[in-house]
């Protein structure tokens, strides 16, 4: 069973700046080997580091990747494994573990990683969304037990993050100039492998929010309906109004970087969906402590797919990279936008796609 | 420890204040297990939980209904990490009980967003989800609304002495109840879940795919080597059709109390040809206290319950119609005695005048007639019609003729009074 792995943004290096010059050096060039798909010698660079330092938690947290890169998963499993034993306070090496055995079709074993992660840190946001997989898989399996169907047929490809790097706790580094790769676009095999994951059968269906379907049905059925030399009409039109979803997208984010509440918050329309259902007041309220909270708040968006676009409504899925001072979340995220007064608004956000 | 990795730990304070992706939310999590707890209440109307010990009653600890019952117990007190738990021993105990996968399929996806239902699977056939709910809500009620303990069933009127339990089939409920005899009193043994036929119940027809409704007795038992594999660990042919359903031109043969394939725990609530289907181990269980020829096995719509004065006050009032008969046949006066038989009565071929005119006859040449009745038993019949189905060894004896014999009549009340409709040998 292949696992297509939801990367998170490579920022290799930053995490290691507070490091000695020596080790930031070693582990830098490592990783960096490792990002240029260099294996090998990522590997080979790597044992040679750690024979000077056996117990060194990063240097065997790159290892353990560059393993899970070779696909040598049980090696990959045994370095994250005993890493976790080490040092059970961290969250990541059990998150690795998790994905690892989900790759091997474990997901009980995911589960119970997974679940450990959380309570080492309970708000890792990556464990629970990995989490979340795992459940629908493992439900997915329970379903097919109760209604006699054959599991081995559903091939079901789970996607989950293989984090990347571990954070270092408070004194992260203050991102500055040096920073020179920010939400650099993955290698271009990744995206074939996410979307070959997210086309993925019916298995894969499940995790998708529900109301996007009927929706993009609608979408489908409106521009059906239209006569097709206005369609052909209209073709410019809509390539013009997905770039203005693309700006308006960014522009939120940027609000959100900036943590200015009002022109984030004017981004949301009216008729806007809060997530739980809770009245728009409290959620305004809820998101403007959460906004205000952090010293910090650096919000990046990539990756994006315009689905359903009819010119009134759209959905638009990217990928969102949250930075904070205290957290630092890496996810999907897919935004139901309508076109109100000339200006696209956000009618509905959920995390996923 | 490093220095490097000291941070994480002290930095609580930010974490829950902390940008989240808001659909995992440990509290989002709890919001759609809540959801699914509201489902399950639904499900059986919101009713109040029983108190485990009633619930549980006379059944072992670990049973998988039991289990099963403490599963959906957790749900709705909204324990959840309690429910999985008890679902998931009870699949390591019977991998085979479909119910059980389903919901821990639920309990599972409901961490991830919310239900609407009960069984949740995203692929499959709607049918066998249909199905499955239908077990489920059929095991929660029966958990939930036991029969209250000082209830008996209508039907149960006097039993044999040597009949020594007695099994009442409600199908609507999917649910079989066993009674002993107590000195001619029912005492609740125990309640199983049963599946019952596909298209419901009264069966008029040779494969009309329902199960009949009426009172029957169990005729023979047929072991697990003598079946195929289908019948599970054993069948129990019950007396259908009975004379009452051949008096109503019923047809069909063949039903039976039997068990599950060996891979199959159990069978949804509507499954069987007519037959009704307990599981392996509650089959093996009710087998100890069959009789065969004897055991009762009434089968109703829906079990009607009575308390116990009200069913001493239905027993005691068709007691004293029967014996009323019985005098009025040894008083000799003709029209007294047969006006205990209904306008509709209907025996060996002949109907209420032919009848009349028989006993009119034989009455003529008595000079005396002592009627002894002994081996009573009183089992009225499930439906809207109320009939008693009266079996008793009968001691006859006059001037010119004695003789004993096992006699069945049904009685049906009509006007306020209860009269025969038909009679003969048992």
């Amino acid at each position: 069973m292949r696992v297509a792995l939801r990367l998170l943004a490579l920022i290799f290096g930053l995490a290691f700046t507070a490091f000695s010059h020596a080790q930031s050096d070693d582990l830098q060039d490592i990783s960096r080997l490792l990002k240029q798909g260099q294996h090998v010698q990522a590997l080979e660079r790597v044992n040679q580091y750690l024979a000077t330092k056996p117990r060194d938690a990063q240097g065997r947290f790159l290892k353990g990747l560059i393993l899970a890169e070779q696909n040598k998963v049980p090696d990959a499993i045994d370095v994250f494994s005993k890493l976790s034993q080490d040092y059970p306070e961290l969250p990541e090496p059990y998150n690795n573990l998790a994905v690892l055995h989900a790759a091997q079709g474990q997901y009980e074993k995911a589960r119970q990683s997974l679940e450990m992660s959380i309570r080492t840190h309970p708000s890792y946001a990556t464990a629970y969304e990995n989490l979340g997989d795992v459940y629908t898989k493992l439900a997915s399996q329970a379903y097919d037990k109760a209604l006699q169907l054959d599991s081995t047929n559903s091939a079901a490809q789970t996607k989950l993050s293989l984090v990347r790097e571990m954070i270092s706790g408070t004194n992260r580094p203050v991102r500055s100039a040096t920073r020179t790769e920010p939400a650099k676009a993955p290698e271009p095999a990744k995206p074939a492998v996410v979307a070959a994951a997210q086309k993925a059968g019916p298995a894969a269906a499940p995790s998708a929010p529900e109301p996007k379907a009927p929706a993009q049905a609608a979408a489908e059925a409106r521009s059906a309906a239209v006569p097709e030399t206005k369609a052909a009409a209209k073709a410019p039109e809509k390539t013009a109004s997905s770039d203005e979803i693309l700006k308006a997208v960014r522009a939120w984010a940027h609000a959100w970087s900036k943590k200015d509440l009002t022109t984030y918050l004017a981004f949301y329309a009216r008729e806007f969906k809060t997530p739980n259902g809770e009245p728009r007041a409290e959620w305004e309220k809820a998101r403007r402590q959460r906004i205000s909270a952090p010293k910090r708040i650096e919000v990046e968006v990539d990756g994006f797919r315009v689905g359903a676009n009819d010119g009134r409504s759209a959905t638009i899925s990217f990928r969102q990279h949250y930075r904070s001072d205290s957290l630092k979340v890496d996810s999907n995220k897919t935004l139901v936008m309508v076109h109100t007064d000339g200006k696209w608004l956000i009618q509905q956000e959920r995390v996923g796609n | 420890m490093r220095p490097l990795f000291k941070g994480r730990d002290s930095t609580p304070a930010s974490a829950p204040d902390a940008e989240k992706r808001e659909g995992s939310h440990p509290l989002f999590l709890l919001l759609n297990l809540r959801t699914l707890a509201l489902i399950v209440a639904a499900l059986t109307l919101a009713l109040p939980l029983p108190s485990l010990a009633k619930a549980a009653r006379t059944e072992s600890q670990t049973s998988p209904e039991v289990l099963l019952n403490r599963a959906f117990e957790d749900i709705a007190r909204q324990r959840f990490a309690a429910a999985l738990g008890n679902i998931e021993a009870l699949i390591r105990a019977r991998p085979d009980f479909r119910l059980a996968h389903l919901i821990k399929g639920d309990l599972l996806l409901a961490k991830v967003h919310p239900l609407a239902t009960v069984g949740n699977a995203p692929r499959g056939p709607a049918e066998r989800i249909v199905d499955l709910r239908e077990e489920a809500v059929a095991r929660l009620r029966a958990y939930r609304e036991p029969p209250a303990s000082d209830h008996v069933p209508r039907y149960l009127l006097q039993m044999l002495p040597e009949q020594k339990y007695a099994i009442v089939v409600d199908t609507g409920r999917s649910r079989l109840y066993l009674f002993q005899n107590n000195a001619g009193q029912p005492h609740y043994v125990g309640d199983y879940y049963i599946s019952s036929g596909k298209r419901g119940a009264l069966k008029a027809r040779e494969g009309d795919q329902k199960t009949p409704i009426g009172v029957y007795h169990v005729t023979s038992s047929l072991p697990r080597k003598k079946l195929s594999d289908f019948y599970g660990n054993g069948a129990f042919p019950i007396n259908y059709p009975n004379e009452w359903d051949r008096r109503h031109g019923r047809k069909g043969h063949g039903i039976w109390l039997h068990g599950t394939p060996s891979d199959t725990y159990s069978r949804p609530p509507r499954a069987s040809d007519g037959c009704v289907v307990l599981s392996n181990p509650d089959l093996d269980a009710l087998a100890k206290h069959l009789q065969i020829g004897l055991t009762p096995v009434i089968i109703s719509e829906g079990v009607e319950w009575l308390s116990i004065d009200e069913w001493n006050t239905e027993r005691k009032s068709f007691q004293q119609a029967l014996d009323s008969w019985r005098t009025d046949w040894e008083s000799r006066d003709a029209d007294r005695y047969l006006n205990h038989y209904s306008p509709s009565f209907a025996a060996n071929g002949q109907d209420r005048d032919a009848w009349g005119r028989h006993k009119r006859q034989v009455n003529a040449g008595k000079n005396w007639v002592k009627v002894g009745l002994t081996n009573l038993s009183l089992f009225r019949t499930p439906g809207k019609e109320e009939v008693v189905v009266v079996t008793f060894d009968q001691d006859y004896r006059s001037n010119n003729l004695s003789n004993v014999m096992k006699k069945r009549q049904y009685w049906l009340r009509e006007g306020g009074r209860w009269r025969i409709i038909y009679e003969g040998a048992a």
